[in-house]
């Protein structure tokens, strides 16, 4: 027998997503339980830097017809047209109300909300660079966590901190009936009985070696998902920053471009140019990416082993620097050594951002591929954020688009919530075996002895996937990563732990998410190797050309066997008429 | 490297002591949270601590190193003479190695409400607000609440319970100074006591120790001439 808590909803994860969702149902006066591994500011929302994106003209002219049409065409037309309508429509509304949150919002003199421009973004439909992104200078990612916590405060939800969720509770008819979690500080598992369940657990890219992600981003939402048989969606889909902090990692704000800053080469080119004509620096993230990778392989990469470029953007002038880009300053001279008042940044690209995910309709709930008919929701299980794949970034996603979906789709997913829960008011029966899955998987690492330790494991995952299925793939890299990350699954089994304390074990924590890194990992492989065509931030070399005819669909893989299936992208927005594939160029 | 990590474990029912390791490590470049994860991942699995970010904005890995409280990820090991003696953050009860029971600490800030209060209706965009007025929420909205300042105070040592630190001060003021919020009088009604507010003695272990370059006593002198200036 474990402890039993009884929530209308429980919410597992406390970054911008889940808090967001989580306000909206509080304020409902429902009971709401938001659990997180961490304290909830310690979230990666935390190092979003350079902003959230919404059409509100307080710069250049705007509508949010052209944001949408930008972000259609960065998801190099995999995006889901309903989703995206939805999404850009209800931006300037979503970061209204941010503001009268409190969110410290940088101002114009004017009074109005700061934007910037960022990469990928136009007037009228492809034409000039729109200015589009409201920053907090370029900490608005901390801005907006920290003001969704203290929202959180003031409606009194309820928090769970430091609890890491284990799996998903499922009866029979597939409705989602609450999770088990582990307390981490007593090590006691418990289970968390709810009617509605959202998972918010944001992206795992620490698949990869170099990323730009927190140590925490281990898809703990996505492991749950596909252990309780749901699919992932289009996981081939990873975009790679332009620009981290080589070896490091960590991210450097295309808001850096968006001010003014410009790539050089190790001859001092500026070599955007050839690549993008019109966009130049701040064309969208997977063509500057490819562009550096291209510079790099040309042997124009800077520094002894030609791994990174540099990033110039002292000619702004230090003012302007301290004042638009302190925290990238901060971070430049902790971390790369270099004040870019003075001196270029070196960056590389850097696994930065899962496209793919946990499938959802734009109300976030979770559907599930029917065998006679169209997709179902899965009943009483949502999700929103990086885990989720609604799908509004397609094969590419736009800079500033994912604070703005977080906090879109966790208004919406709440409100949907409330209605469901309103239709759905008696619970339904706990099956006996509830927590057997989560507890045998705490057994099995408390048993385990004299193996191999876990670390090591988690290294050789992610030297193999930024081996194997990096900026550029290729059929026989992506095969021979399948059989090397097998290798690695099978000796996960037999590895060990010997740390016996319960008291907050974080080697058993880091045991419980190299479980869920490897099945993202191997999600990854699997769904790379079957698209063979380019599109987006997955490019095939053996496959350059995007294929309309064959792949203009996402990508839905079954952890049983290894299946894949296949569902057609939602062209037909809900108001507008389509937007076409047409060659992308920027 | 040689460092001296502080280690209990409550289930081994052994007292908490300083535990030596040696580390073959190449100082440049690295920060003591990389060689903490190198410890845990090469010498020993069961050390426990904090961490998250990485990177100084997430504020999970408020330590004690060699004597001054700091964030292991932005603490550089060249610039640390040896052995490097890492203990959790003072003051606060240990539950395990170098994690801390901050509860204490986010009752503070809990405390202060720190949130927006505004009750006019709200405008269909954005509330205006210059840049000036913008500006004074500078050194102010960017704290991490990491614990390094006020796990340094010795006021917050003496009265943990009673004075509220500067980490909830600087958050106190931070909303006091928003030209958005309207609730200043009740805020202040709130800090006019001599516990909360007015243990700070002007100490300045927090402006020497804050890892984003904070200034809590700046704000909390606001406060209290904010106060002086009510009653005038």
């Amino acid at each position: 027998m474990i402890a039993k808590r009884t929530f209308d909803a429980v919410i597992i994860g406390g970054g911008g997503a889940g808090l967001r969702a989580a306000l909206q149902m509080a304020k409902a006066d429902l009971k709401v339980a938001v659990l997180s591994k961490v304290f909830p500011t310690r979230s990666h929302t935390v190092s979003a830097q350079g902003g959230i994106t919404a059409a509100l003209g307080n710069v250049s002219e705007d509508d949010w017809r052209w944001h949408m049409y930008d972000t259609v065409k960065g998801s190099d037309y995999l995006g889901d047209q309903d989703a995206i309508e939805f999404m850009c429509r209800n931006a300037p509304s979503a970061v209204y109300e941010l503001e009268h949150m409190g969110l410290p919002f940088s101002r114009l003199d004017n009074g109005k909300i700061y934007q910037r421009p960022f990469g990928g973004q136009s007037q009228n439909f492809g034409g000039e660079q729109a200015v589009r992104t409201c920053a907090a200078a370029d900490r608005t990612g901390h801005a907006l966590l920290h003001t969704l916590y203290q929202r959180n405060i003031a409606a009194r939800t309820q928090f769970f901190e430091e609890f890491f969720a284990l799996d998903l509770v499922r009866d029979a008819e597939g409705y989602v009936l609450g999770i088990v979690a582990l307390e981490i500080e007593t090590g006691l598992p418990c289970l968390f009985e709810s009617r509605v369940t959202l998972l918010a657990t944001g992206g795992a890219g620490r698949i990869f070696r170099h990323s730009t992600n927190a140590h925490i981003n281990s898809g703990d939402g996505l492991g749950m998902a596909l252990r309780a048989g749901l699919p992932l969606e289009d996981m081939e889909f990873w975009q790679f920053h332009p620009t981290g902090i080589p070896e490091i990692g960590s991210l450097i704000t295309e808001g850096v471009r968006g001010e003014g800053g410009y790539l050089l080469n190790k001859d001092g080119e500026r070599f955007m140019p050839r690549y993008a004509p019109k966009a130049l620096d701040l064309a969208s993230r997977d063509v500057v990416s490819r562009a550096i990778a291209q510079e790099m392989l040309a042997g124009r990469g800077c520094g002894p082993h030609g791994d990174f470029v540099y990033l110039k953007i002292d000619h702004i002038g230090a003012d302007k620097i301290k004042t638009r880009l302190p925290g990238i300053r901060e971070l430049a001279m902790q971390f790369a050594g270099v004040d870019p008042c003075v001196a270029p940044i070196p960056v590389t690209p850097t696994a930065h951002y899962m496209m793919g995910g946990i499938p959802t309709n734009l109300h976030g709930q979770v559907v599930v591929p029917e065998r006679y008919g169209p997709e179902e929701a899965a009943p009483g299980l949502y999700a929103v954020g990086e885990c989720a794949c609604v799908s509004v970034h397609g094969a590419n996603r736009l800079g500033g688009n994912s604070l703005l979906d977080l906090v879109v789709f966790g208004r919406a997913a709440g409100n949907h919530a409330i209605e469901y829960l309103r239709e759905n008011p008696i619970p339904r029966l706990l099956p006996a075996d509830s927590a057997d899955v989560a507890l045998s998987r705490l057994a099995r690492w408390d048993r385990s002895q004299g193996g191999e330790r876990v670390a090591p494991l988690r290294a050789e995952m992610q030297r193999i996937l930024q081996a194997h299925c990096g900026v550029y793939r290729r059929e026989d890299l992506l095969r021979t990563g399948i059989e090397k990350l097998g290798q690695v699954e099978a000796r996960l089994t037999e590895a060990a732990i010997e740390d016996r304390s319960r008291v907050f074990n974080t080697a058993r924590l880091e045991a419980l998410e190299l479980e869920n890194l490897l099945l993202v990992a191997h999600a990854t492989l699997v769904s790379a190797l079957a698209r063979t065509e380019s599109r987006g931030a997955h490019s095939r070399e053996d496959y350059p050309q995007r294929d309309d005819d064959r792949w203009l669909r996402h990508t839905l893989y079954l952890r049983e066997d290894d299946q894949l299936d296949y569902k057609p992208v939602r062209l037909k927005p809900l108001t507008m008429a389509t937007l076409q594939p047409k060659e992308r160029t920027y | 490297m040689r460092f001296s990590i502080y280690r209990y474990d409550p289930e081994s029912g052994a007292a908490p002591c300083m535990r030596d390791y040696e580390l073959a490590f190449e100082p440049q470049g690295k920060k003591v949270l990389d060689a903490l994860i190198a410890i845990k991942e090469q010498v020993d699995e069961s050390l426990a601590f904090r961490r998250s970010c990485r990177e100084g904005v997430c504020g999970s890995d408020g330590l004690n190193i060699n004597g001054v409280n700091r964030l292991a990820c932005t603490a550089d090991l060249a610039n640390l003479k040896e052995p490097i003696e890492i203990r959790p953050l003072p003051r606060l009860a240990v539950i395990r190695d170098l994690i801390v029971d901050m509860s204490q600490f986010f009752r503070h800030y809990r405390a202060v409400k720190p949130f927006l209060v505004n009750l006019d209706p709200e405008p269909e965009s954005e509330r205006l607000q210059s840049p000036r007025e913008r500006a004074e929420l500078d050194g102010l909205y960017e704290c991490i609440l990491c614990g390094c300042c006020t796990t340094a105070c010795p006021s917050f040592w003496w009265n943990p319970e009673r004075f509220l630190g500067p980490t909830a001060l600087l958050q106190a003021y931070r909303f006091i100074a928003d030209s958005r919020d309207q609730t200043t009088n009740e805020r202040l009604d709130f800090l006019e006591d001599p516990y909360r507010l007015f243990r700070c003695h002007g100490i300045m272990n927090c402006v020497e120790v804050c890892p984003k370059g904070l200034n809590p006593m700046a704000a909390i002198g606001k406060i209290k001439s904010l106060l002086v200036k009510r009653v005038l």
